[in-house]
């Protein structure tokens, strides 16, 4: 802990020469990183994403600054771990907070200014003008035919290779010799609709089908109010900001809507609107039963087992201890997956065997205590062994001195274990047992794999199941189910995070203890 | 102990080795049935616990070679399980290399400089480490989704984009290192400052030669927790191809499709690699767990 402090500074020993072929390649490596990013700063930026602009832009500069400037020496060592970790941890807790003050979701997906185009985007085929039309291969490039009686009209000689054209055509009076067959034009449909012709009355026309060109026009035009007309029959849509749709004639609203930030509507949504609150209510305080036993029972069997392991005049601990680690050493994707399987209702084996022994087929699916009794089951089989790991490395720290004095005054087993050896092995578990109570309060892949937070809580407003933990069900809130409601679900999350950020600081502050505790033992 | 008496002594022994072996048979139940049903003809369960006839088809199909049935005709592979072990496999190496990078540079600074702010990274780097990452998902799915109209090597459906976004768990790497470098011999800097040696020589030199053993146990480390990472992966990688097997494995119990004896194989098949790694590794996770977040 007394190492010197090495200063940021070069030290002074080195003769400071004048540009060093190091210094070349380090100037150019930064400018081309720099470039690298411009380009994507001006991408994001053109694609409607500002935020992350500006973030990429302060990472730019960051890095010009810190591995440019002889005075950041120090900040080189850490500035690329730091500025990982706020990039890809820090940044995504405050985004899905912010995002949980928007109405983001699958009805309102995009920007306001991409809803806009779309709907300035979309056109209509004006049936009266279809013709038929056909192409004609020329040297160096293809013609268009629309045939007119015995003539027709014919365009000049074009390249058809998907890059907006506009050809001009002129009468002639008899059809060319030969036109392209049918399957071949259909080959250029994608090139064809890049093409447009201008008719001799100076109107233009374009692919309307596999066989027919025709006038198109838009849909919607957009007033100077910023309200889009249709210029077929006259009624308008205008935008609501406050709800993130356009509003028809009659007031109602036209998909597709656009973020826009709706205050703390979510978080009223989720603790007042007694069809969201009521199965939250119930799901966190499952999350809290399930986090709380999850603890107990691994840290329980773990150091059963550890204790029974540390016994001296036990043999044979090297095969038990990896046989008894195995559930740790499979990937838990994996046996969760399992436990999946065989907790099946009709095709698991548990019931199979529980059928042959006993004749019964217990819900393990459809019963929501069942259910949950799955969930903590495969939890503390998952979980026991690092308990039962760390609680052996606790146990060798224990004086032998303790236990013989405690076999001297009579002491059992099962006494000895509760007043010699658990008060000596449980303050430096403190830490770890909040930890694994924060891990447990979010096991989100647990619940995901194993039973999707299945069965459902009967009559809520959103899908919520008996076995998900807030995380699980925020998660389904954002990804699976329909009518994905990411603001919802960042309204949730941003709850959580608080929950999260006092376990948080409880177990730094336990840690801290546990240090200075090591550091007067 | 001394004073115990032999004959509760030899009873004490014959319970605690009952019990241990009723133990681990309980626990190792799911594998037992998992291998036997790896064996077993067809995708359901048929009444045996040890199949009485063996068939190979699932282990055939794991390994992506059609299998004929008896009756003639052939089986096709479900999913390309061998494709997505090497992606994991790909994704872990390349993302761990990478958190091994970041976190020892840091933890060399940690440890060996003194700088504004320091106590104070410190602290924060293991209080945002609790941080449930499968809630920020959407704000990731956001992000890559925003860079992929950039450039798609690092939108959604990327290999790249998770291996940028996993390159931020080294929270605590970052700590078990800077716990190792913490007991090297100051002197050691010393006698390489004096030599001239900047701080980036002392640590290329000096450091990194001397820390070969945590490095690697860091670099198994976050192996291990790649390969098995879930949330982030299956909201980045939508494409069965480009599937890890965290992902993909999840693709063969689904309530229409349930090919639970496929499944058998192929997680046998892919769990087994990974387990190995974990047990060659785990007597040096146990101290790196205990001892790295712990230390002050």
């Amino acid at each position: 802990m007394t190492a010197p402090a090495l200063s940021g500074d070069r030290p002074a020993a080195l003769p400071k020469l004048s540009l060093k072929l190091g210094d070349i390649i380090r100037i150019a490596v930064i400018g081309l990183i720099a470039l690298g990013l411009m380009y994507v700063v001006w991408g994001l930026y053109l694609a409607g994403e500002p935020l992350f602009a500006v973030v990429v832009m302060a990472l730019l500069i960051g890095i010009v600054v810190v591995f440019g400037a002889r005075q950041f020496y120090t900040g080189r060592f850490v500035f690329p771990a730091v500025t990982t970790v706020l990039i890809f941890i820090a940044l995504p807790v405050l985004y899905t907070s912010y995002v949980g003050f928007t109405n983001y979701g699958a009805r309102n997906l995009l920007t306001f200014d991409r809803v806009t185009d779309q709907f300035l985007k979309q056109r209509e085929i004006d049936k009266s003008t279809e013709r038929p039309f056909a192409m004609v291969a020329a040297d160096g490039g293809y013609q268009l035919f629309l045939p007119e009686g015995e003539g027709g009209l014919i365009s000049e000689v074009f390249q058809l290779d998907g890059a907006p054209v506009t050809v001009t055509l002129q009468p002639v009076a008899a059809a060319p010799g030969e036109t392209m067959p049918m399957k071949d034009v259909v080959k250029f449909r994608a090139q064809l609709s890049a093409v447009s012709a201008r008719l001799p009355d100076g109107s233009e026309i374009q692919s309307s089908g596999l066989r027919s060109f025709a006038k198109i026009t838009s849909v919607y035009q957009r007033q100077d109010d910023g309200a889009l007309l249709n210029i077929a029959d006259g009624s308008r849509l205008t935008p609501d900001q406050s709800v993130g749709f356009y509003r028809n004639d009659a007031g109602q609203t036209v998909a597709p809507g656009w973020r826009v930030h709706v205050g703390f509507d979510n978080f009223r949504r989720v603790l007042f609107n007694d069809g969201i609150r009521e199965p939250m209510f119930q799901i966190f305080l499952w999350t809290v039963v399930f986090a709380t036993l999850s603890m107990v029972l691994t840290f329980t069997v773990g150091i059963l087992l550890a204790s029974v392991l540390q016994w001296e005049h036990l043999r044979g601990k090297a095969i038990y201890r990896i046989l008894l680690i195995l559930p740790y050493a499979v990937p838990a994707f994996i046996s969760i997956l399992v436990f999946r399987g065989l907790f099946n209702q009709n095709f698991g084996e548990i019931n199979l065997i529980l059928n042959a022994l006993f004749g019964i087929k217990p819900n393990w699916g459809t019963d929501p205590n069942l259910a949950r009794a799955t969930t903590l089951i495969v939890n503390t089989w998952l979980g026991y062994p690092y308990m039962m790991l760390i609680g052996m490395g606790y146990l060798q720290s224990v004086p032998s001195e303790h236990y013989k004095a405690a076999a001297l005054e009579g002491s059992g087993p099962v006494r000895t274990f509760f007043s010699v050896t658990l008060p000596q092995i449980l303050p430096p578990f403190v830490p770890l047992l909040i930890s694994n109570f924060a891990f447990n309060f979010n096991n989100v892949v647990l619940i995901l794999l194993l039973t999707r937070g299945l069965p459902d809580i009967p009559g809520t407003q959103i899908p919520a199941g008996q076995t998900d933990l807030l995380g699980s069900f925020t998660y389904r809130i954002s990804f699976q189910d329909a009518g994905q409601s990411f603001g919802l679900a960042g309204a949730i999350s941003t709850l959580i995070f608080i929950i999260v950020g006092i376990i948080a600081y409880a177990n730094f502050v336990a840690l801290r203890r546990a240090a200075e505790a090591r550091g007067r033992g | 102990m001394i004073v115990e008496h032999p004959r509760s002594l030899l009873w004490r022994k014959f319970l605690a080795h009952g019990f241990l072996i009723c133990f681990i048979a309980l626990i190792l139940f799911p594998f037992l049935i998992v291998l036997s049903i790896s064996f077993r003809p067809g995708n359901f369960s048929t009444g045996d616990l040890i199949p009485r006839v063996i068939s190979l088809e699932h282990w055939s199909l794991a390994f992506g070679i059609p299998y004929e049935m008896p009756n003639g005709t052939v089986a096709q592979p479900p999913f390309p399980v061998i494709l997505w072990l090497w992606n994991s496999v790909k994704i872990g190496v390349i993302a761990s290399a990478g958190i091994l990078m970041l976190s020892m540079t840091a933890a060399y600074a940690f440890s060996r400089m003194r700088f504004k702010g320091r106590g104070f990274i410190l602290d924060g780097l293991l209080i945002i480490q609790m941080f449930p990452a499968a809630l920020t998902v959407i704000a990731l799915y956001t992000i890559f989704d925003a860079l992929g109209n950039v450039t798609p090597i690092f939108g959604v459906d990327s290999h790249w984009s998770l291996i940028l976004s996993y390159l931020s768990a080294i929270t605590l790497h970052i700590w078990t290192i800077k716990g190792y470098f913490d007991s090297i011999d100051p002197a050691m800097d010393k006698a390489a400052q004096i030599d001239g040696a900047t701080p980036w020589q002392t640590f290329r030199y000096v450091f990194l030669p001397m820390s070969v053993p945590i490095l690697a146990v860091v670099f198994v480390l976050s192996f291990i927790f790649l390969v098995t990472e879930y949330p982030a992966a299956a909201v980045l990688l939508r494409e069965t191809d480009n599937m890890t097997l965290a992902v993909g494995a999840r693709q063969y119990l689904y309530d229409q499709r349930y090919l639970w004896g496929d499944f058998a194989a192929a997680a046998i098949l892919s769990g087994l690699p990974i387990t190995l790694v974990f047990l060659l590794a785990q007597r040096y996770l146990v101290s790196g767990l205990s001892e790295g977040g712990v230390k002050g």
